[in-house]
């Protein structure tokens, strides 16, 4: 049965490892390179500058200003944030601090199940729920008139989506802080809110920041429900009620219209490396951000 | 200062306790919508037979490509990235410990691939079928889901793999055993109910995903038939299904995001239940 | 010409390093064979760093640094590149706590067999058997030889992995405080058989039970901090210290 001996067999298995460890490690570079080269047309022909902040998106006529995409994936991600991290901050405390442990068997499973509610479901229930929540309650309640396909439609529903993500690593963080300092606070006789307001947030705010952060990119870089309910108007929204365009959607969108306007392929490519330079950045500044923590508690 | 201070204190814990049911809420919220608008318009029809002619107006046939279309995609991104993200967890855990700075630029380049967005690793796969001469197809489709999904589950079995106490390494090396053997035979064993954590984990993202297989996978009417050949997915089936102006073919959207939600939903929950029966032969330290 | 017969490992100027700190400085010491020595010393002071570095287990702390030279039939252990992983099939080992592998209790003996090149399903059968009689097992498990080794009690694990050290045939053993996880009766067990045993294997134990190293020990290597305070037969060391330092570890007045 054993058809190699144990050294072949261990040739073959390193073989294996290497290969396939080298094919991971340039997996960053490779994307980077290729979206590069593949944007390559258009930086070629166009100043940086003009594409990121240029409002024009005429693509038939060689326009291609990026701007109101990135302002309407800067909108809908920030103001997500806005309305999922107090929440999330909110939750993750009074889960680990003033609840049984019983109660996070609950919390584990409802935050797996919505982690992994995939996300042209999220855009469904976006269409059913939260569209005409916002054309018939939210709108009207501002006096504004809007279809509900709007920046806000789609914060709201991002903002739910990003809520398992911060959750889990601020319960995580929460749950990491040692006992003894809060017995140390307590003992000082300052009550269970003081000491969360005053000791346990601040040890956990890297931890909290490195949280947001993940939200953050996990926001900028979602697709599919985002473009369901975002309205995919290329205008600068001057208000949440105003459809809006992000990124994402700018290249889920038009992929089919690609191949047939010259430069649009690049454009499009373009888009998704500055998706993809973001979410690097990103994660390079989380990963800074959580060493630093893992020095502080260590 | 007292009294300002138990009125901040009763103030929080209400906003606490409304966050924390609203997340609660909202979720249930969501099961029922989807559960109730899906399990309408779901029949026996939609989940065995394919799109027939006319079917985003209105006539009959069903989401049958797409269920097998979306089953196959993810079953083979899974089983390639499982082929590749083992052997590379193993041997960080196994092959590298004695390098720490090796490993710790390894794990370093792996949490930047993390959290990079799904419609990058699609721009990505497009760009790449272009070059190797590949059409839409499920081999396409395949490929680029494999590295989308190749972080998650690199990282899932890299965190299971570094529980493994160094004593039973110790044990393995002194009966004799090699680098491969210990990592082939006895990490994977000790780690097993992890491992498919990590698989089903990749698999239900896999499944789920529509911005890597957008451009990538293309979409037809017919069943998978060929590695070569354009497939229906469960995500862009719904999307599609939701444009149409028919009210109709509207609710069957409904249904298939209910089906492609139970689908998830089982998977997740298997994961619990192989987990737990694979515990028999772990070792708790 | 005599010290190869009578001595089974000879260390020489063995240094340790963790980062800056020093765990060994400069050992060097003999294991005679077919003895049980015992390595006697309170925590902390480098002992099971030691045995560790006999079968080259330091390998797995990324941050130790080994020198000097570990010679086990005239080849140096820390030199051995390759080959480390036939020379470790030399030493069992057996640790603190019991690690059986994650499998059948059959499958913990048949593992090693496997690697030695026993093929054939009644060999291995047989062999199992042998040395699960071997540790006093057989009979506790004859019956549930496929079942999982986590479910056994921590005494019969660790009698296990006696069973599965000696199932590759070393010629030495290594056993790192083999008894304080154990209840007494398993305790007791463990040190009969290893008086037992020395007939036939060369037995280095680390311990910090005093009475135990009185029991079984022929010869006793002290340490302390790092270093080897005194060697000596174990009457030599327990009866006649020479040194300050084993004179109060021995009386009790260690501080």
């Amino acid at each position: 049965m054993y058809l190699l001996n144990r050294i072949q067999r261990h040739r073959v298995n390193y073989t294996w490892m290497i290969v396939s460890l080298l094919l991971v490690a340039s997996l960053p570079f490779l994307l980077f390179l290729g979206l590069y080269l593949k944007s390559f047309l258009l930086l070629h022909d166009y100043h940086l500058g003009d594409l990121l902040f240029s409002k024009v998106w005429k693509p038939g006529s060689g326009k291609f200003g990026f701007y109101p995409f990135i302002v309407g994936s800067v909108w809908v991600t920030l103001l997500a944030m806005l309305l999922s991290a107090p929440i999330c901050v909110l939750t993750a405390i009074y889960v680990t601090q003033y609840t049984r442990k019983r109660f996070l068997r609950i919390m584990h499973p409802a935050i797996d199940i919505l982690a992994g509610i995939p996300s042209v479901v999220y855009g469904v229930w976006g269409i059913l729920v939260i569209v005409p929540f916002i054309s018939r309650f939210v709108g009207p309640l501002f006096g504004v008139e809007t279809l509900g396909y709007s920046i806000l439609a789609a914060a709201l529903v991002l903002s739910v989506m990003i809520i398992p993500f911060i959750l889990n690593i601020l319960i995580e963080v929460f749950r990491t802080i040692p006992v003894e300092l809060k017995e140390a606070s307590l003992s000082l006789g300052a009550t269970q809110w003081e000491t969360v307001k005053s000791v346990l947030v601040k040890k956990a705010l890297p931890g909290i920041i490195a949280a947001f952060g993940f939200g953050l990119a996990r926001a900028f870089g979602e697709t599919m429900a985002v473009l369901m309910v975002v309205g995919n108007v290329v205008k600068l929204p001057k208000s949440v009620f105003d459809p809006g365009y992000t990124l994402p959607a700018l290249i889920a969108n038009n992929y089919g219209e690609m191949l047939s306007i010259p430069r649009y392929e690049s454009a499009l490519m373009f888009a998704a490396l500055i998706l993809l330079a973001v979410s690097l950045f990103f994660n390079l500044v989380m990963h800074f951000f959580i060493d630093r923590y893992n020095k502080f508690t260590a | 200062m007292k009294l300002s201070g138990k009125i901040e204190e009763k103030v929080f814990k209400v906003l606490m306790v409304i966050a924390t049911y609203s997340i609660l809420a909202i979720l249930a919220l969501i099961i029922y919508t989807i559960f109730a608008k899906g399990i309408r318009a779901l029949s026996w029809e939609i989940l065995t037979q394919v799109p027939k002619g006319g079917y985003y107006y209105g006539k009959s046939g069903g989401i049958l490509n797409a269920i097998l279309g979306s089953l196959s995609l993810a079953f083979g991104a899974t089983f390639l990235a499982f082929m590749v993200g083992l052997p590379v967890a193993l041997y960080i855990n196994v092959f590298l410990v004695r390098m720490k700075k090796l490993v710790t630029i390894i794990r370093f380049i792996l949490d930047l691939v993390w959290g990079i967005p799904s419609i990058v690793y699609g721009a990505f796969g497009f760009s790449m079928m272009i070059l190797l001469g590949l059409q839409t197809s499920l081999l396409a489709g395949m490929l680029t889901v494999t590295l989308f999904i190749l972080p998650i589950m690199i990282r899932s079995m890299d965190e299971i793999l570094r529980t493994v106490p160094v004593g039973l390494s110790e044990a393995a090396y002194s009966l004799g055993s090699n680098k491969s053997e210990l990592a082939f035979k006895i990490f994977t064993r000790q780690t097993i109910s992890g491992i498919i954590t990590a698989i089903l984990l990749s698999f239900g993202r896999a499944i789920g995903d529509a911005a890597s297989v957008l451009f990538t996978a293309g979409y037809t009417d017919n069943l998978p038939n060929s590695l070569m050949e354009p497939v229906a997915t469960l995500p862009l089936s719904i999307f599609f299904q939701l444009s149409s102006p028919v009210p109709a073919v509207q609710d069957r959207a409904y249904a298939s995001a209910l089906v492609l939600t139970l689908i998830i939903l089982l998977v997740s929950l298997f994961s619990r239940g192989l987990g737990k029966r694979y515990h028999k032969t772990k070792i708790n330290f | 010409m005599e010290m190869e017969t009578t001595h089974k490992i000879h260390i020489e100027n063995l240094n340790v390093f963790a980062g800056k700190q020093q765990i060994l400085n400069d050992i060097n010491i003999e294991i005679p064979k077919n003895k049980i020595t015992v390595i006697l010393g309170p925590s902390g002071c480098g002992k099971t760093t030691l045995l560790k570095c006999m079968n080259r287990l330091t390998d797995l702390y990324p941050e130790l640094k080994v020198t000097g030279k570990v010679l086990i039939n005239n080849k140096n252990v820390l030199d051995a590149g390759e080959d480390i992983v036939k020379l470790r099939q030399y030493m069992g080992l057996l640790s603190q706590r019991p690690y059986p592998l994650p499998m059948n209790i059959y499958n913990n003996i048949a593992f090693g067999l496997k690697l030695k090149g026993v093929r054939k399903r009644r060999e291995l059968h047989k062999q199992v058997v042998h040395y699960l009689q071997q540790a006093n097992l057989w009979d506790e498990v004859k019956n549930r030889l496929r079942e999982p080794a986590s479910r056994l009690s921590i005494g019969q694990q660790q009698r296990l992995c006696l069973a599965r050290g000696l199932a590759v045939n070393p010629e030495i053993i290594l056993a790192d405080e083999p008894t304080s996880a154990l209840d007494p009766i398993s305790s007791q067990y463990i040190e009969e058989k290893f008086v037992e045993l020395k007939n036939d294997y060369t037995i280095v134990l680390v311990t910090h039970i005093l009475r135990q190293a009185r029991r079984i020990a022929d010869y006793v290597v002290f340490m302390y901090l790092g270093e080897v305070i005194e060697q000596g037969t174990v009457e030599e060391v327990f009866e006649n210290p020479k040194m300050e330092k084993t004179k109060q570890y021995l009386g009790g007045t260690f501080n």
